[in-house]
């Protein structure tokens, strides 16, 4: 494949602050047993893509220990393979003695690596979106348009409140953008086409803009690099039709994760796919362990789990333990959640390694879930 | 070039399992799915890598194929190793001619090469018929203190069953007096559980010894040893305790997947410290429909479950219809049974599809009988496999044909 990888870790980690304490928005845990970057890394993966480069910005000892050497991926690679680049001192992009902040200076700070990259194009991805997407025909699609830049896009319903939460494309009938509304506060349209955070850019281009932008001290992305080129570039849209969820606060990742169990459409649509499987970091779990007096019904267990209790409508990650007459509902329960005997919890997120003691009750709302963070014990 | 190893450890997993019957009609007997996620071999490998044992020999004969598969190159037992890791070793032809593996001494014999690369102090060998968790560096470090020739490992069991295996009778210092085979009046009950740690230099003296021997089987418990004994070598018994069982047959590898079940199973396999490796096809976790049953049961990823599972064992990529029942079974990967189907007292090969409203096996009164479905069979609809009943592809169009004959 001639094309490259660069994913985001740290880009949206303010969504879901509750959850990025002590990790990246790429590694935090989401349906059942994956981590949110095994979503674009098992894309471009799935994608012929073997050469991936991760880019980071703090907290990221997680992300590290989940993606190890690559080699559940399938990129532990004498060549190319997958590397984390950690900021360095030219990580102070902006020349202002600060870290980077936008996706542009973070590409501006691995401007040496992409230019060192052999292959003709560069695709980029975030950890927010969560989808099945197949990049190769992006990227064929990017090839045989001859464009400098192809912008994935999600066609979704447009309301007042998810209007400013996006970046709203507009394109002609070719499929050329025309337009860019980059978090808008007020849009007239019923639908439109979303960015989705996944791109694919020739590399010459994106080199040429890098340098044009610390030329003139550009620090955004969509607004001075694309918006700048409409007209000049050939940029294009490519419709995604698969399903998508962007996780843009704490309740969206409860109801998107509450959406895997609903839908079993979703469910299939994202996980169900043998030429495109989500792969992740495999943790030689046994397999879930149902006791006599197990009861479990609309549910995801991943291995490892030892259920005693009543399980309903629920995720459950690896290694939690569900303990006689505790009764969990609607609540997603990260690694090795230790629950006790005659614990009742309903819509709470439990962090890893939290403790639920015998006969504690806790509960959450459906619109404000109840987070325990990693490693409490109540 | 060869790292100096201290062990080298060679499993024997060449052999049919003819026991099996279906189950390894395709397959070596190391490579049957075993627990949920697991195959025979995952056992014996885990344990080396657990023990510090990082250089293995696999002897490969028959339908070697997914076994070898399986094996690849070691990545899930952390035996993908520059120096030692995983190693298949089949047959080979050499100069004075090819020739098959004979028995287990000589499958050894012709891989002495392959030892002594590694110049290693002991050679460990083990079979790939159990299912249990071992520490071999205790085994190891028993050989050493004792400045044994040769240790074996037994493990106690019941005293009306000791004639089934073969039998150490040991002094008090745990030295071998004594080896019967199968003996009718067992003097004790220390069963071999077929794993010997010989210093090197004897093993190979015994081995070539015995390859010169004509009309010899070629075979450990009954060559080697009684030979090494005979000779006074110093032979020492090691007594394990803990979970150890034959899987051979139908009805020992439905008992062994049946003892991982319960509130504290016979054998548990969520030791987090002793972990059983396996190489896993990444699917998404198991999904617990609503309106479904699951009691006591072992379930792993890539289920989908509507239906009822009580005492059962579930491998990957196994979907339970809604109104569907598996009930004490055993089902493997990529099964379906289909809604108003049961499936009880059985074991289902992978890639099985159980019609609607078909009943595969049954309780039986006296000693329970357990009916097999081989790889690939579409048990059609309404149709009933009784207990104890095989059947494989062809051996079930034939049932179907001559049940429409008559």
């Amino acid at each position: 494949m001639n094309a490259a990888g660069i994913i985001f870790s740290n880009i949206h980690d303010k969504n879901i602050a509750d959850l990025t304490k002590k990790r990246t928005m790429a590694s935090v845990p989401f349906g059942c047993r994956y981590r949110l970057v095994d979503f674009p890394l098992s894309n471009m993966v799935n994608s012929g893509i073997t050469d991936i480069s991760i880019i980071t910005h703090y907290n990221y000892l997680s992300l590290m220990e989940h993606i190890g050497s690559g080699k559940d991926w399938d990129l532990a690679r004498r060549s190319g393979g997958v590397r984390i680049l950690a900021p360095y001192i030219t990580a102070y992009a902006n020349y202002k003695n600060e870290l980077y902040n936008t996706r542009l200076e973070a590409l501006m700070s691995v401007q040496h690596s992409i230019s060192k990259m052999q292959a003709d194009y560069v695709v980029l991805s975030d950890c927010d979106g969560i989808c099945n997407i197949d990049l190769k025909d992006m990227i064929r699609a990017h090839e045989e348009s001859g464009a400098v830049l192809t912008m994935a896009v999600k066609r979704i319903p447009i309301t007042p409140t998810n209007a400013e939460k996006n970046i709203i494309v507009s394109s002609d009938e070719n499929g050329e953008i025309t337009d860019l509304a980059v978090h808008p506060t007020f849009y007239d349209k019923a639908v439109a086409d979303v960015n989705i955070n996944v791109w694919v850019i020739s590399r010459s281009f994106l080199l040429g803009a890098l340098v044009n932008a610390q030329a003139h001290g550009y620090t955004s992305f969509s607004q001075d690099i694309i918006r700048r080129s409409i007209g000049r570039e050939k940029m294009r849209i490519y419709r995604f039709e698969g399903y998508y969820a962007n996780i843009d606060s704490i309740t969206d990742y409860y109801n998107y994760s509450m959406e895997l169990i609903r839908n079993s459409t979703v469910r299939h649509d994202l996980f169900d796919n043998a030429k495109r499987p989500i792969l992740t970091k495999v943790r030689n779990s046994a397999p879930a362990q149902y006791t006599g007096s197990a009861k479990v019904s609309n549910s995801l267990v991943a291995d490892g789990c030892i259920i005693e209790g009543t399980v309903e409508n629920s995720i459950l990650f690896r290694g939690v333990k569900v303990g006689k007459g505790s009764v969990v509902r609607n609540s997603i329960l990260f690694m090795d959640t230790y629950v006790g005997e005659n614990v009742s919890l309903n819509c709470v997120i439990a962090d890893k390694y939290v403790l639920f003691h015998d006969d504690v009750t806790l509960s959450g709302h459906p619109e404000l879930p109840f987070c325990v963070e990693k490693g409490r014990s109540l | 070039m060869f790292k100096r190893k201290e062990c080298v450890a060679m499993l024997l997993a060449g052999g049919q399992g003819s026991r099996l019957y279906t189950l390894t009609e395709k397959t070596a007997k190391p490579a049957v799915p075993f627990g949920g996620k697991y195959r025979i071999i995952d056992f014996p490998l885990s344990n080396c890598i657990n023990s510090g044992i990082d250089t293995v020999g696999v002897l490969t004969q028959y339908q070697p194929l997914a076994l070898n598969e399986y094996i690849g190159n070691g990545q899930p037992w952390d035996l993908d190793r520059s120096s030692g890791g995983v190693m298949v070793l089949p047959p080979y032809q050499g100069k004075d001619g090819a020739a098959w593996y004979k028995g287990t001494a000589n499958a050894i014999y012709q891989n002495l090469t392959f030892i002594e690369r590694y110049d290693p102090d002991y050679v460990l060998i083990l079979s790939g018929d159990h299912i249990y968790k071992m520490d071999y560096s205790a085994l190891i470090a028993a050989h050493k203190e004792r400045e044994a020739d040769c240790t074996i490992a037994v493990i106690d069991v019941p005293i009306e069953e000791a004639s089934r295996f073969g039998i150490m009778n040991t002094d008090a210092d745990g030295r071998i007096i004594e080896f019967e085979e199968k003996p009718k009046n067992p003097k004790s009950t220390n069963a071999s559980m077929g794993i010997y740690l010989f210093s090197r230099d004897a093993l190979r003296e015994y081995l070539i010894r015995d390859e010169n021997t004509p009309g010899s089987a070629n075979d450990f418990g009954k060559n080697i040893i009684p030979a090494m004994l005979n000779d006074g070598k110093r032979l020492f018994a090691y007594g394990f305790s803990g979970y150890w069982k034959d899987v051979g047959t139908i009805k020992s590898l439905w008992d062994a997947n049946m003892d991982l079940l319960g509130e504290e199973p016979t054998y548990n396999l969520h030791d987090r410290w002793f972990r059983i490796y396996s190489r896993t096809p990444a699917l998404p976790p198991h999904f617990i429909g609503e309106g479904s049953s699951v009691h006591n049961a072992v379930i792993t990823e890539g289920n989908n479950i509507y239906g009822t599972v009580e005492n059962s064992v579930l491998f990957s990529g196994v979907t339970v219809e809604a109104g569907a029942t598996v009930r004490d079974a055993v089902i493997m990967q990529g099964c379906t049974i289909k809604s108003g189907a049961t499936v009880q007292y059985a074991i289902l090969d992978s890639e099985v599809v159980v019609g609607e409203g078909a009943v595969v096996g049954e309780k039986c009164d006296g000693e329970q009988l357990i009916a097999v479905v081989g790889n690939g069979v579409h048990v059609l609809p309404g149709d009933s496999i009784a207990a104890g009943e095989m059947y494989n592809v062809a051996e079930y169009e034939k049932k179907n044909q001559g049940g429409e004959n008559a």
